[in-house]
């Protein structure tokens, strides 16, 4: 397997990459390099080199899932470089092989796929009252407690038109709109790649002997949702020196 | 003799970096079509924000006699999914064609975007095609294969703040209120935030580019305000898609926002204008959820920032109920930027419907004072 060819298939890996220079200044103006042992700069001459097992290694690392894709390292760097794109990539690349579930922060990828992936082909939009529950939503508070409780009220207020036909906000998505939306998924692509990552983390779980099943409230989906081994801001996850 | 020729030096330097800073300025003015517009809603906006989508529909269509159309089989255009890396690039380019197709369907060439994800997104696409036109090949065939659907490339795109931007001192002559603080009579100080997909990516895109952002600060100042400066005023607001989407990384999410309540604290702004609707809801929350962990406001009351977007604010300035905009939809409350600027409003109708009918009101947090 040459996952650089791979990656040199992806346009994002190749408009990212020109050729680094290792100034740092991604690294300096990256958010994620703030609050987690990681470095832009270092995933970048990670696959310039061209070292294939070192990019096997990077895929399922811890390194490539901190990224916050703010994107801010388009702006700064001086020979048009962006490590974001890079991600973006190696993020793809990881979960098609089914390495994501070999890290902590790769295996959040079911949790997203459960709720923000199906929310998009069961409503039409990536989130929606009835699918963002208060209490896994603390940081919401009070007010978005009331806004659920009294959903059709606050938005009718607002002009809104909640799971009704006809335009305006938060309207039902038809039917024939929620098709096309499905076909698109199965034609490029994704619809597969939902697949793979039920699969693998069906899979994962099972090597980790957690409950799975087909719902959201499993106890895998709560794990990977939830767990933090609190270990991502020292070196304990970066013996490879990303 | 000598100090004259340094003074000419000097004056011939300061007034290249005049010339400099106005051509870096100049560069990044764009075209904005501000009529017969396909609008394109935002995900997040209609969920925490609703008012201000109607509002912005409500201004130009009936304040300004525009042409707006909102069309009910527009849908997410799947950007928080993309960037979280669950949704693939072809897929993603794929639902934004089928917007495109939608709005040739509806013979309009302009679009008029409510997100700011959604805005970085369309140029990324946009750019990927224009320099890749076997891609943009691909995907007509895909969205072909796909709904029988095909279309034209539209002819400019808009984030729905640059339209606003666009129309400020034709809302100027129509205010009701102005952004000046009627107990002192000096300016409101405003803190903006453009949101990094606005910009960073495309910067070219952005009106101001990503270093000299106007489109925010040309609202406040045409409306009478004062933008204040603050060393972290570029610093992302922390959404970090996955590090927020996943309760286990919120850490990442409100440790970025909480840098920039610390930068901007000393500067004592009056309110924080947002041009991302995900910024607007994690500067709101953040605020309310540091608040809750340690007791600590940013402001000199124990009630928090007032956080606005630029439909709330320019609703307030064409003299709108604040209650009709949806400021009780926030966890830090407005009522002091309310009073700052003069408007009046009834406490008891705060959190009625549509009828005036009163509802439960929501509880209120331990630290953050709710009025």
């Amino acid at each position: 397997m040459n996952y650089l060819e791979e990656l040199e298939q992806d346009i994002r890996f190749t408009e990212g990459l020109k050729a680094c220079l290792q100034c740092g200044v991604c690294s300096a103006i990256c958010p994620a390099a703030e609050f987690y042992n990681y470095d832009p700069r270092i995933i970048v001459i990670t696959v310039q080199e061209k070292n294939n097992q070192r990019i096997e290694d990077l895929l399922k690392s811890e390194a490539i899932w901190y990224c916050g894709q703010c994107m801010s390292c388009k702006t700064r760097c001086p020979r048009g470089n962006t490590p974001g794109f890079i991600i973006q990539a190696l993020r793809t690349l990881s979960q098609k092989h089914g390495f994501f579930t070999q890290s902590e922060k790769g295996r959040q990828q079911y949790a997203i796929k459960k709720t923000v992936g199906e929310n998009i082909l069961n409503k039409g939009y990536c989130i929606h009252p009835d699918l963002m529950e208060a209490e896994a939503h603390p940081e919401q508070g009070p007010i978005w407690d009331w806004i659920v409780k009294n959903k059709e009220a606050v938005y009718d207020k607002f002009n809104g038109n909640l799971d009704k036909e006809g335009a305006g906000t938060l309207r039902k998505i038809h039917k024939k709109n929620l098709d096309e939306l499905a076909q698109i998924f199965e034609i490029t692509g994704t619809g597969d790649f939902y697949n793979i990552i039920e699969q693998e983390s069906k899979k994962q779980a099972e090597a980790m002997n957690i409950q799975f099943d087909a719902s959201k409230k499993n106890d895998y989906f709560t794990h990977v949702y939830t767990y933090n081994s609190n270990t991502h801001s020292d070196d304990s996850h970066n013996e490879n020196n990303y | 003799m000598y100090i004259l020729i340094i003074a000419i030096h000097i004056l011939m330097i300061l007034i290249m970096k005049t010339i400099t800073k106005k051509q870096s300025w100049n560069s990044y003015q764009k075209e904005i079509a501000n009529d017969n517009l396909y609008y394109a809603r935002s995900c997040i906006r209609q969920n925490f924000f609703p008012a201000s989508e109607h509002m912005f529909l409500h201004i130009l269509q009936k304040e300004l006699g525009k042409n707006v159309f909102d069309d009910p089989n527009h849908t997410t255009c799947t950007g928080i999914g993309y960037h979280a890396d669950v949704v693939l690039f072809d897929t993603i380019q794929t639902v934004i064609a089928r917007h495109f197709a939608l709005m040739t369907e509806a013979g309009l060439e302009h679009m008029a975007i409510s997100c700011v994800t959604s805005f970085g997104l369309y140029t990324e696409v946009l750019h990927t095609w224009e320099h890749y036109p076997e891609q943009l090949e691909k995907i007509r065939d895909f969205l072909y294969k796909a709904t029988k659907k095909e279309f034209n490339l539209p002819k400019s795109i808009a984030h729905t703040s640059d339209v606003i931007y666009s129309l400020r001192d034709e809302i100027a002559q129509k205010a009701q209120h102005t952004l000046i603080n009627k107990h002192t009579g000096k300016p409101l100080r405003a803190v903006e935030h453009i949101g990094c997909h606005y910009a960073k990516m495309f910067p070219s895109k952005g009106v101001g580019g990503a270093e000299f952002p106007q489109v925010l600060a040309g609202m406040i100042e045409s409306w009478g305000g004062e933008v204040v400066d603050y060393p972290e005023r570029r610093h992302c607001c922390g959404f970090g898609f996955r590090n927020y989407l996943v309760q286990a990384n919120r850490g990442y999410s409100m440790s970025n926002s909480k840098k920039k309540f610390e930068s901007m604290e000393v500067y004592k702004p009056d309110f924080i204008l947002t041009n991302c609707p995900g910024c607007s809801m994690f500067m709101d929350k953040w605020q309310y959820t540091i608040a809750e962990i340690d007791g600590k406001t940013y402001d000199s009351y124990g009630k928090g920032i007032p956080v606005l977007t630029y439909e709330e604010l320019t609703g307030l300035v064409l003299g709108y109920n604040p209650w009709d905009l949806g400021l009780q939809m926030h966890q830090v409350q407005s009522e002091s930027l309310l009073d700052k600027m003069g408007i009046s409003y009834d406490p008891h109708l705060k959190y009625t419907d549509k009828h005036g009918n009163q509802l439960p009101k929501p509880v209120s947090p331990l630290h953050l004072t709710q009025t």
